[in-house]
């Protein structure tokens, strides 16, 4: 027999591609039209947040979490606060766990409808991303009004939130909620048994429950492979002890399964917010400990000590006992920690971001084996990564 | 805060921390529970078996690896330490687990056990210069093509050594060396009456003896 030289074809995917959702550089090695194996190239959005953050007080760290994955903005915002807070030993108010819980859900729905969106674009459908994209313009402007800006929220603190919810904002949440549901009834109708949809994703990427253990899959990600587990449930913060809510769990951990995953938790959280507006109680939305929440203006105008705290609050900051924590919250994505290492000063030694998009985004190697070049983009999709968080 | 009150966790967490004294005996070097969180030191080159026995053994089942990372502490001469975050969704429990190492001792690779511990281990390499035996891939990760030096020791500044930029003339992009308009600012929020340890400029001479 005559001996063959076969050589693989290698493929550049990206840095800039519409399907790379962010600047993922992949390098495919192909055998025709199907993946051999997939090398992704990360790092060309890499900001060293890490290490600007152990040169900031701990208050100006807080925008940094906004801007790693920019479509989960306050869940990310929610470890740190979470992380600073365990080393602080402070009590939160009861009504901001409740507005966290509420921001949060409506951060998850915003994450998963881009996600769901870019996916069935990537997937050859593009009304999803019209209709949900207005969607999410819609949440923006609640964004913008707690906090004064539509996606950098920079709204927790430590001990509580920013400031209390505006007038009216309640009511108008729960209309938005109204008017959302048929509508995402719609694309649910238009999209999930589509035929063709279905074609691209159905049995595409399939991860085991063991696999998906094994490489440290968090998530809707893990859920679609039929592994129960949310840190909502598991270890419960904020007020989601005392809300109830369901954990959709997939069961063949394919692409379908985990846009379907995604589907079912939009209603889920959907169905929290409403919870968590119906059972916010009154009262204080921050700590009145004067060493973290600053005084209010108009006591400034009178009060020394007032003023003393929010010179200091504001120049040389909080002062974190020495010690280390990890703080972990579900955001869209996954499994969101912040491991702070702190040394008694008012920056932070060390912060080490774990973000799940980076630990799915590993995997791609073992789900792209094998299948076709179009198959590449149906997984990534499905994988609801976002550059910010993965590069850092 | 937690449904779980923390004289409860740290029941929990102190019954799992003697059967891991028990279980690893001479390898565990220190062991204690604080904010609610296990943490355990132990020695590098056992790190592989404690991983595996934490994994397999059905009173942990730490099946997940959930997070390594390097922290660096220049003046020790073990200036490294790796930590390493597991979750049992079993028993709903984490645990920290460390070693310590310094430049030149690499640290046994735990990919064949955890393979989300690749690119995990990629990225301290790539950050901190810590070395991993056995790894089958230790390429940079998240910095640059090309790039020296591990940006995340303590002893590497913040604004870094080169900057880039597009060159109109060389129609190509290039490396220079960094220039700042304004130098970066540090400022020393610790109070002097707390104990500052900085010298101010003359005190140096106070301390010379006399004549």
């Amino acid at each position: 027999m005559n001996e063959v030289d076969l050589r693989s074809f290698t493929v550049n995917f990206g840095p800039q591609h519409p399907a790379a959702h962010g600047v993922l550089r992949l390098v495919l090695e192909m055998d025709g039209e199907v993946v051999e194996r997939a090398d992704p190239h990360i790092g060309l959005l890499h900001r060293g947040t890490e290490k600007l953050i152990e040169y900031r007080p701990y208050l100006q760290n807080i925008p940094y979490f906004d801007r790693l994955d920019y479509c989960s903005m306050l869940c990310q915002e929610h470890a740190y606060v979470l992380a600073v807070e365990k080393l602080l030993a402070v009590d939160v108010p009861e009504r901001a766990l409740y507005i966290r819980v509420l921001m949060d859900e409506m951060t998850r729905i915003l994450n998963h409808l881009l996600n769901i969106a870019t996916m069935a674009l990537d997937c050859g459908a593009m009304t999803p991303l019209l209709w949900m994209f207005e969607e999410r313009e819609k949440l923006m402007t609640f964004y913008e009004r707690v906090s004064g800006a539509r996606m950098h929220a920079n709204y927790y603190r430590f001990g509580g939130v920013n400031r209390d919810l505006p007038a009216g904002f309640a009511e108008d949440v729960l209309a938005w909620c109204d008017q959302f549901e048929p509508l995402f009834a719609d694309m649910d109708r238009l999209l999930s048994d589509n035929r063709i949809f279905k074609q691209r994703t159905v049995d595409i990427g399939v991860v085991s429950a063991e696999d998906a253990l094994n490489l440290g899959f968090s998530g809707p990600m893990l859920r679609a492979s039929g592994v129960a587990w949310d840190l909502r449930k598991a270890e419960p913060y904020a007020a989601y002890e005392r809300l109830d809510f369901d954990i959709p769990v997939g069961k063949n951990g394919d692409c379908w399964d985990r846009y379907l995953v995604r589907v079912l938790e939009i209603g889920e959280s959907l169905k929290l917010m409403r919870q968590a507006i119906r059972e916010m109680p009154k009262g204080p939305v921050r700590t009145d400990d004067k060493k973290m929440t600053p005084p209010p203006r108009a006591e400034m105008k009178r009060s020394m000590e007032a003023l003393i705290h929010h010179f200091k609050l504001y120049t040389e900051g909080v002062h974190v006992p020495a010690g280390e924590v990890y703080a972990a919250v579900e955001s869209g994505k996954g499994e969101f920690a912040v491991y702070l290492v702190a040394d008694g000063t008012n920056r932070p030694y060390r912060c080490k971001i774990r973000s799940p998009g980076y630990v799915h985004l590993q995997a791609l190697d073992e789900m792209c084996k094998g299948h076709q070049l179009a198959d590449v983009v149906a997984v990534i999709g499905s994988m609801d990564i976002v550059f910010g968080e993965i590069d850092r | 805060m937690t449904a779980v009150p923390r004289s409860e966790i740290d029941e929990v967490l102190g019954e799992l921390k003697s059967l891991i004294e028990g279980q690893l005996g001479d390898d565990l070097l220190v062991a204690d529970v604080a904010h609610g969180e296990l943490s355990i030191t132990v020695q590098a080159n056992t790190l592989p078996r404690v991983l595996q026995w934490l994994r397999d053994d059905p009173n942990t089942l730490f099946k997940e690896l959930v997070d390594v990372c390097g922290v660096d502490y220049p003046d020790r001469p073990q200036r490294f330490d790796v930590v390493y975050h597991l979750l049992s969704m079993h028993h709903n429990q984490r645990i920290r687990v460390r070693v310590l190492t310094d430049e030149a001792t690499p640290v046994p690779s735990v990919t064949g056990l955890f393979r989300s511990a690749g690119w995990f281990e990629r990225e301290a390499w790539d950050m901190y210069g810590i070395m991993f035996a056995d790894h089958p891939d230790l390429r940079r990760l998240l910095t640059d093509y090309g790039f020296e030096g591990h940006p995340l020791r303590k002893d590497f500044p913040l604004t870094g050594y080169v900057e880039m930029r597009y060159d109109e003339e060389q129609q190509r992009v290039i490396y220079e060396p960094v220039k700042l308009r304004q130098d970066f600012r540090n400022f020393d929020f610790l109070s002097p009456w707390e104990g500052a340890q900085d010298l101010l400029p003359g005190d140096e001479k106070a301390e010379e003896p006399a004549g």
